[in-house]
């Protein structure tokens, strides 16, 4: 495959075609910030946190969807980038009901973990505290839309490497909401494996395992990872 | 030199910001020396006084009490820090709010009628115990705060780091996971 050289944040790099800018900075060890990111499923640009400049376009652009060109110029960490993450952060935490304090996800928090990352000490936006439920009706798993941060990798997960396509997205803007099937109660969901692939994949506290509670919940990915490297790199490492 | 004026304040909240304070430990006796405690839950002083040089305020915004204290705590005051998650972000208080405009009389329906065993009934006592505000806040959706000290509640440590840097005459900066909430 052809070879494409670029710069990141003034860093010589060199690049697979058809590669993404976050997976050639990956590779340069240089970070960007990601949310909606997870390895295994593919790449949708929806959460705005990897947004990169690119000489000569005056729009940012999302690490995570771009692919590596010849000549490209990127800058990853620029005071304009920095401003624009911090307010998408800010406005992650004010559009739903983010209590940390009490979230089952408390201390292994992606959203969190970015706050803090990138010196987030307060949200300047009035919070809008709106109404959500909670769906406790499947015997393993829970759903609090409070927590939802619209990232799609449980549907991702679910459609993708799961194949059972039960996560669906409903409505539109702040209103969108994780659906299961054609929005019936999870427990009554007849598409629903039970894997767990949505709550692994899960950035937040919106999905979970029943029985963890407060600062209790700890991601198990190995198996995202299993099915991957199977299906990739053709290894059944169990 | 003449000792900077401290003063602690305590909002909405359930005071567990303070009990850390208190784990600053020997700390505490270092900063005895250097500041001046002139109004504090942990000490009997009535009235907020005049020229104070900092002020630790923990909890959110949730009654008539907290609004008409915080304002003259703003006017009587050089810097301000939001001293914990219920100050921050208005954190457990404001999860009434989900309940939208109203919700000050449900949380009273539900906590005194509801959830009562002996004599339901809602207090009310003018000038003695404070209404609810309709909209609980945090401290920098009210008055203009300068420093922020996330945590619930901020660990002993945080509480120093920032304080060592405000007595230093410095714009304290926290980092990393400094600005944990939760």
């Amino acid at each position: 495959m052809a070879a494409k050289t670029l710069t990141i944040d003034g860093k010589q790099i060199s690049a697979e075609e058809g590669e993404t800018i976050l997976q050639a900075a990956t590779e340069a060890g240089v970070k960007i910030p990601t949310l909606c990111h997870l390895e295994g499923v593919y790449d949708v640009g929806a959460c705005r946190l990897c947004l990169v400049e690119v000489k000569g376009t005056p729009k940012l652009l999302p690490a995570c969807t771009l692919k590596v060109a010849e000549g490209m110029e990127v800058s990853t960490d620029t005071e304009r980038l920095r401003k624009y993450r911090r307010m998408t952060l800010e406005l992650l935490f004010a559009e739903r009901n983010h209590v940390c304090a009490v979230c089952v996800a408390n201390g292994h928090c992606e959203l969190q973990a970015l706050a803090y990352e990138l010196g987030m000490d307060h949200v300047r936006y009035d919070y809008i505290f709106p109404r959500w439920e909670v769906d406790n009706t499947h015997r393993l798993f829970g759903m609090d839309h409070n927590r939802c941060v619209l990232c799609g990798r449980c549907v991702r997960s679910c459609w993708h490497i799961e194949g059972a396509g039960t996560k669906n997205v409903s409505g539109r803007g702040a209103r969108s909401k994780i659906i299961t099937d054609l929005n019936q109660p999870w427990g009554n969901s007849e598409s629903c494996t039970e894997c767990g692939k949505c709550a692994m994949s899960c950035p937040t506290g919106a999905l979970f395992r029943k029985g963890s509670t407060v600062a209790e919940s700890e991601r198990d990915r190995t198996k995202l990872e299993f099915i991957v490297n199977a299906r990739e790199k053709k290894q059944w490492n169990a | 030199m003449e000792r900077l004026k401290i003063a602690t304040v305590w909002l909405g909240g359930c005071a567990g910001c303070h009990m850390s304070f208190l784990d600053l430990d020997e700390f505490l006796i270092d900063l005895a020396g250097k500041v001046e405690l002139v109004y504090s839950p942990v000490i009997d002083v009535k009235e907020y006084p005049e020229g104070v040089d900092v002020c630790l305020i923990e909890g959110a915004v949730c009654n008539a009490d907290n609004l008409e204290i915080l304002h003259k705590i703003r006017a009587r005051t050089k810097v301000l820090v939001s001293f914990g998650d219920c100050a921050v972000t208005g954190n457990v208080p404001a999860m009434r709010n989900q309940f939208g405009l109203g919700n000050a009389d449900n949380v009273l329906q539900r906590a005194y009628i509801e959830n009562a065993q002996f004599n339901p009934v809602k207090p009310k006592a003018d000038g003695i115990v404070p209404t609810l505000l309709e909209r609980v806040q945090p401290v920098h959706e009210v008055v203009q705060v300068e420093y922020f000290l996330p945590g619930c509640p901020p660990p002993a440590d945080r509480i120093k780091a920032l304080l060592v840097q405000v007595l230093e005459g410095k714009t304290p900066k926290l980092e990393g996971p400094q600005l944990k909430f939760g």
